[in-house]
C-alpha cells in the first residue's frame, strides 16, 4: 500500500513509502520490486528509519513474547515488542530491560539495529552486549539465527547496523533483576566544567545511571552550568512502605502541530532558566522509574512543538581531548543563539560495542535538538562538525538527518568491512545519503 | 473472572483480550482453527501469564457445528467452570463474491451469524445453571443497518444482535451477563485485504481494553470505539428515501 503520512520523529515529511505491514499481510516482503527497509515505531529522529519511494516493512505488529526463563532473565521475543511492553509487564516481575534510551517507545528490533545505549552505558555498553541472539531473514530466503557463537560476523553487523542487514523478525535479550519500580536519584547542580568531571568521575564509580543536562544559553569557557542525575534501582528496603510498582502517570499528547515552531530563543531561555532553578544544589530523592528514564514520553507525540518543519537532533562522541572539544562546542552553539531545550551530556564507558558500526564508543557524548531554520541551521551544524571532526569524534545515525559522506566515513571507518554483510535488497533513505550507493 | 473461554482465540481482536486477561492471572481455553498462528498465541501467552499451565488450546472449524456440544464440555472440564465466554471468529467475505455464489453466501452466514449463536447457546446450556457467568459476542456495526456495501456480513451480525437481545431478555434475570461487542473497522488480518483509503482504522489494542473494562463494568453492548454508538444512532435513524441516495 502507498503511504506518504510515515514520518520520522524529527523530519514531517511528506515521504512516499510502499508499505508491507508484516503482521497484517500475508504477502512476502521478498516479492518487493524496490528495496526494503524494516520500520518499527518511527522514533529515529532522522532518515536513517526511511525509504523514501521504496518499501518499508512494517514491524510494530510482530509483537508477541516467545519464550522467558524466570532463572537466567532471558526474553526472547518477536522484534516489534517495543521496550515499553517489556517495562510494563516485567517490572512488576522484578525485571527491567539492561540498556534502555530515553524513550521507551521503541522497538526492539529497532534498539537492536541502532544499538541503543542509555544512562547507564558506563557499566552496561550499549544494548547489542545483552543479545543473546536474534533471527534474521535476508532476501536469499534464508533466515539465519545468530549469536557471538554462530555466524558471529553477521551477528555483529547486525548490531547497530541500521536494519540494512536483513529483516530482524525476533531476539533474545537478557533482563536485569530489579527489586521495584523505583529509582533513587541524587542529584546535584555544577557550575563549571572541570566540576561537572569532578562528580562525573564520583558519580561513575557508584551509580548505575549517570547523565547530566547542561545550559547551552549562558556561560563561556570553563563556566558551563547544569544539572547532574545519578541514580539507582532503588531496594525493596529504600522504598519502605512505598508500592513496590508506582502507579503510571496520565499521558498528555500535543493534540495538533501548531504552524510554527514553539521551541525559540524565549522559550528555550525560559526553559533553561527553569530547570537549572528547580533543581537543588545537591539532594537525594526516590523517583517512580517511569520519569525518571523517560520524562519525555509523559507528553506523547512532543516531536509536533517543533511546528511543520520539524527539528533536528544532532549527537555526536568526542573521542581525543573530550573536554577541550566539549568547551569549544558549548561556545560555538552559546554564540550562535540557537541553544536547544534539551542538552544531555553523558561519558560513554569503555566496554566495547557488540556492533561494526555501533555508535556508542570511549569518549564524551552530548547531545542536542534544534528547530529547523533552515541555512542558520545547517551553518552552525557544520562549525559543529569540524569540532567532532578534530576530536576523532562521530555523529548517531539514529539521530541524524545531514551528516556528509566524510563525516559518516570518518566516524564509522569499519564501513567497508560493514558492506560484506550487507543485504543486496536492503537499503535506507539515510544509507544512500552518506555512501551515495543503494 | 478468571476462567476464560475465547472462541476464534487467533483473531486480533481476542488475542489482545486475551493478552489483557493473561496478564490479569486469567486461565485461558482458545478455541480456534488450527493453524500455526495459535501456537505463537498460545506461548506469548504463557509469557504473559507467567506459566503454560493455565492456558489450553482446543482446534476446531466454525462450521462443526455437531461438535460444539463436546466443545463446551472439554473447556468446562479443562478451567473447572466458566466465568466468561468470548465469541470472536469471522470472516469477511467478498460482498460481491457472495451475491454470485450461493455456497459461499451460505458460509458467510453460517461463519459470522449462526455459528456463533449457536456456540452461545450451547456455552448458555452449561452455564445458565450455575446462574452466573458472561457469554459475550463480537458482533460489528455493520449489523446496524444494512447497506449495499456488505450486508452478507452485516445481516449475519445483526442475527447476533437479535440473538443476544432475546437470550438476554431471558438470562439477565438469572444473573447472567450477556454482551453484544460492536467494533467498528479495526486494523486486523480480517480487514487487511479490503483496506478501504479514508477510513481511518482502529487499533485492536484500544478495542481489547475497552471490551475487557466494559465486561468488567457489567455492560451489555460495547461499541468500540465508543464513538460509534453515536455514529450508529445516526446512521440507523437516516430516512430510506435519503439512505437510497447515499453511498454509505
Amino acid at each position: 500500500m502507498l503511504r506518504e503520512n510515515i514520518r520520522s520523529w524529527g523530519l514531517p515529511g511528506p515521504f512516499q513509502h510502499q508499505t508491507i505491514d508484516l503482521a497484517l499481510q500475508a504477502t512476502d516482503w521478498r516479492e518487493s520490486t524496490t528495496s526494503v527497509l524494516a520500520f518499527g515505531n518511527g522514533r529515529s529522529y532522522g532518515d536513517s528509519c526511511l525509504n523514501d519511494r521504496h518499501c518499508l516493512l512494517l514491524a510494530r505488529g510482530l509483537d508477541r513474547y516467545r519464550t522467558f526463563d524466570a532463572e537466567t532473565g532471558i526474553l526472547e521475543c518477536d522484534a516489534g515488542v517495543m521496550l515499553s511492553d517489556i517495562v510494563r509487564d516485567f517490572v512488576p516481575r522484578g525485571w527491567f530491560p539492561p540498556v534502555t534510551p530515553g524513550t521507551r517507545f521503541v522497538t526492539l528490533g529497532g534498539a537492536i539495529a541502532n544499538d541503543v545505549h542509555g544512562k547507564n552505558h558506563h557499566v552496561a555498553g550499549s544494548i547489542g552486549s545483552h543479545i543473546e541472539s536474534l533471527v534474521l531473514e535476508r532476501s536469499d530466503g534464508s533466515a539465519v539465527r545468530c549469536s557471538p557463537h554462530e555466524h558471529d560476523g553477521l551477528f555483529r553487523a547486525t548490531i547497530g547496523g541500521l536494519g540494512l542487514t536483513g529483516l530482524i523478525t525476533a531476539a533474545a535479550i537478557r533482563l536485569r533483576r530489579v527489586e521495584t519500580g523505583w529509582m533513587r536519584v541524587h542529584q546535584q547542580r555544577f557550575e563549571t566544567l572541570d566540576e561537572f568531571f569532578s562528580i562525573n568521575a564520583w558519580a561513575e564509580s557508584r551509580y548505575e545511571y549517570a547523565v547530566s543536562w547542561i545550559d547551552c544559553i549562558t556561560g563561556s569557557g570553563n563556566a558551563r552550568r547544569g544539572v547532574y542525575l545519578a541514580a539507582d534501582h532503588a531496594t525493596a528496603e529504600e522504598i519502605g512502605a512505598r508500592d513496590k510498582v508506582p502507579a503510571a502517570g496520565r499521558t498528555k499528547t500535543v493534540p495538533l502541530t501548531p504552524p510554527f515552531s514553539l521551541v525559540g530563543p524565549l522559550s528555550v531561555r525560559a526553559m533553561n532558566e527553569l530547570y537549572f532553578r528547580q533543581a537543588s544544589v545537591k539532594r537525594e530523592f526516590l523517583q517512580p522509574l517511569l520519569p525518571y528514564f523517560y520524562p519525555l514520553d509523559g507528553v506523547l507525540q512532543w516531536n509536533r512543538i517543533y511546528g511543520p518543519l520539524g527539528f533536528y537532533q544532532y549527537q555526536c562522541v568526542l573521542v581525543r581531548d573530550a573536554a577541550v572539544a566539549l568547551a569549544e562546542m558549548m561556545d560555538v552553539i552559546v554564540r550562535s543563539r540557537q541553544g536547544s531545550f534539551l542538552a544531555v551530556l553523558k561519558q560513554f564507558g569503555t566496554r566495547p560495542a557488540a556492533g561494526i558500526l555501533s555508535f556508542a564508543r570511549p569518549g564524551l557524548t552530548l547531545s542536542l535538538d534544534f528547530p529547523n531554520r533552515g541555512k542558520t541551521t545547517h551553518d552552525l551544524f557544520k562549525a559543529l562538525d569540524a569540532i567532532v571532526l578534530s576530536a576523532g569524534g562521530a555523529l548517531y545515525p539514529a539521530k541524524d538527518a545531514r551528516m556528509s559522506a566524510a563525516m559518516f566515513e570518518a566516524g564509522y571507518p569499519s564501513a567497508g568491512e560493514f558492506c560484506r554483510w550487507k543485504d543486496p535488497r536492503f537499503s535506507s533513505s539515510f544509507w544512500r545519503r552518506v555512501t551515495g550507493t543503494e | 473472572m478468571n476462567r476464560v473461554v475465547i472462541v476464534g482465540a487467533t483473531s486480533r481482536i481476542a488475542e489482545c483480550c486475551a493478552r489483557r486477561w493473561a496478564s490479569k492471572g486469567a486461565r485461558l481455553c482458545l478455541i480456534a482453527r488450527g493453524d500455526e498462528r495459535l501456537d505463537r498465541i498460545r506461548a506469548d501467552l504463557a509469557v504473559r501469564a507467567g506459566g503454560n499451565d493455565g492456558i489450553a488450546t482446543i482446534r476446531f472449524d466454525a462450521l462443526e457445528f455437531q461438535r460444539y456440544a463436546e466443545l463446551v464440555r472439554t473447556a468446562y472440564d479443562f478451567l473447572g467452570g466458566i466465568d466468561i465466554v468470548l465469541i470472536a471468529h469471522g470472516d469477511l467475505l467478498p460482498q460481491a463474491d457472495c451475491e454470485q455464489d450461493l455456497e459461499l453466501l451460505r458460509t458467510s452466514l453460517e461463519v459470522n451469524g449462526t455459528s456463533a449463536v449457536m456456540l452461545a447457546e450451547a456455552f448458555a446450556m452449561r452455564m445458565a445453571p450455575t446462574g452466573r457467568g458472561v457469554i459475550s459476542i463480537i458482533g460489528s456495526v455493520a449489523g446496524d443497518r444494512g447497506r449495499r456495501s456488505n450486508y452478507v456480513y452485516g445481516a449475519a451480525k445483526a442475527l447476533v444482535d437479535r440473538y443476544l437481545e432475546g437470550m438476554r431478555h431471558r438470562l439477565a434475570p438469572h444473573g447472567m451477563q450477556i454482551v453484544l461487542i460492536k467494533p467498528g473497522p479495526t486494523a486486523t488480518p480480517m480487514t487487511a485485504t479490503y483496506g478501504q483509503p479514508g477510513v481511518r482504522l482502529a487499533d485492536p489494542e484500544h478495542v481489547a481494553e475497552l471490551i475487557v473494562h466494559g465486561i468488567e463494568r457489567g455492560r451489555t453492548t460495547i461499541y468500540a470505539p465508543g464513538m460509534w454508538r453515536w455514529i450508529m444512532l445516526v446512521i440507523r435513524h437516516i430516512p430510506e428515501r435519503i439512505f437510497m441516495k447515499l453511498s454509505i
